[in-house]
C-alpha cells in the first residue's frame, strides 16, 4: 500500500505546527534540510486504514524571497513532490496568509487549504465563506480549530481526495499582464524541454523572468542529484536511497 | 511613476499610514511585498527599539520590524493614529 506524503505549508503563527502535532503525536522525529540549518519535523499518521507521512515545512510567509527557510519550504514542493501540500491559514488574518497560499497553486494543484483558528475568528466575529473560497481557488478549503479539534476528520478527508486523485484540482491560475504572459509564452517550451513535464513550468518560467538566482542554483543542484541518486539506486539494486 | 508621501522612518510613534509605493527592487522588494507593505494597506508605526533601530510595524494583522535602511525607502500618506 502506498504511504502518501503531506507537506505542511503555512505563515509562522498559524497552528501549523500544532495541527501537526495533533496529528502525528509520538509519532514524529526531527531532521535537518539536506545542505541547510533549517530543522525540520517529519512523523506518521493514519485515515481510513491509510498511512501518510506528514513533513512539517518552515513557517514562511513566501516562496518567493531569499531565506533559507522560505528555499527549504519551496524546494521540498517543487523537488519532492508530495501527493499533498496543506496550506495552513490564520483564519484572523486570511488576507495576508493566502499570499502564501497562491503561491503554493501556482506550483501544485494537488493542494487542501486548511484554515486554522476558526475558533478565534468565531470569536472576533469573523465570517468566511468556505464554498466561495474553494470556489474561487479550485481546491477545498477546510475550516478547523487545531487547539479544539473540531474539523480535523474533515480536513483529512479531503486531503485522502486530493492525495488519491478522487479531487482533480484545477487550482486558479493567475493571469499576469501582457507583457509577462509573452515572457511565459516564449519561455514555457524551452523549460519543459529542458527539465521534462515533473516541473510545474509555468511557475518557473515565471521565476526565470523574475530573475530568481536562488532557484536556479536549486535547480542546478537538483539535475546534479538526480543523476547521483540514480546511480545509487543502480548498485544498490531495490536499496532505498535515502535516509 | 513618483512615489508621494514621507518614509515609513520619518513617521511619528502611533501613527497610522496608507503605504503608496516603495523605492526598492529586487528581490528586497518581493520581500517588503511580501511582508505586507503593499500599495493600499494601511501601516501603524508601534515602536523603536532602545537604539531607535529598528522600528516596529503593524501591517496585515503580525508586527514586523524593519530597519531604517529599509524603512526609509517604504513611502506613505499619515491617516491618523495617536501620534505623539
Amino acid at each position: 500500500m502506498k504511504t502518501y506524503t503531506v507537506a505542511f505549508a503555512g505563515n509562522p503563527n498559524t497552528g501549523k505546527s500544532t495541527l501537526f502535532n495533533l496529528l502525528t503525536g509520538m509519532r514524529q522525529h526531527t531532521g535537518n534540510w539536506a545542505g541547510k540549518t533549517v530543522v525540520t519535523a517529519e512523523g506518521t499518521f493514519t485515515h481510513n486504514g491509510k498511512e501518510y507521512r506528514a513533513v512539517d515545512l518552515p513557517g514562511t510567509y513566501s516562496l518567493y524571497s531569499n531565506s533559507a527557510d522560505e528555499e527549504a519550504a519551496r524546494d521540498y514542493i517543487i523537488f519532492e513532490k508530495p501527493d499533498v501540500t496543506l496550506v495552513v491559514l490564520d483564519a484572523t488574518s486570511l488576507e495576508r496568509n493566502l499570499n502564501l497560499a497562491l503561491q503554493v497553486l501556482e506550483i501544485t494543484g494537488r493542494t487542501v487549504i486548511c484554515i486554522n483558528l476558526m475558533d478565534e475568528a468565531r470569536r472576533l466575529g469573523i465570517d468566511i465563506d468556505l464554498k466561495a473560497m474553494s470556489k474561487r481557488l479550485g481546491v477545498p478549503v477546510i475550516a478547523i480549530s487545531a487547539r479544539n479539534r473540531t474539523g480535523i476528520k474533515e480536513l483529512l478527508n479531503q486531503v485522502e481526495r486530493v492525495a488519491d486523485g478522487t479531487f482533480a484540482a484545477e487550482p486558479l491560475r493567475i493571469p499576469y499582464s501582457e507583457e509577462i504572459e509573452r515572457g511565459i509564452a516564449e519561455l514555457l517550451p524551452l523549460v519543459e524541454q529542458s527539465l521534462g513535464a515533473d516541473y510545474p513550468a509555468r511557475w518557473i518560467a515565471l521565476r526565470l523572468l523574475d530573475g530568481d538566482e536562488s532557484l536556479l542554483a536549486s535547480l542546478r543542484r537538483e539535475s546534479l542529484g538526480i543523476k547521483s541518486t540514480i546511480s545509487k539506486e543502480v548498485s544498490g539494486h531495490g536499496a532505498t536511497a535515502c535516509h | 511613476m513618483a512615489v508621494t508621501g514621507i518614509p515609513l522612518s520619518e513617521a511619528a510613534k502611533g501613527s497610522v499610514l496608507e503605504i503608496s509605493g516603495m523605492n526598492v527592487q529586487g528581490v528586497m522588494r518581493r520581500r517588503l511585498l511580501d511582508l505586507g507593505f503593499v500599495p493600499g494597506n494601511t501601516v501603524e508605526v508601534l515602536r523603536s527599539s532602545p537604539l531607535g533601530d529598528p522600528t516596529a510595524f503593524r501591517v496585515s494583522n503580525t508586527t514586523i520590524a524593519l530597519r531604517r535602511e529599509e524603512s526609509s525607502l517604504i513611502f506613505g500618506n499619515p491617516i491618523g493614529g495617536n501620534a505623539r
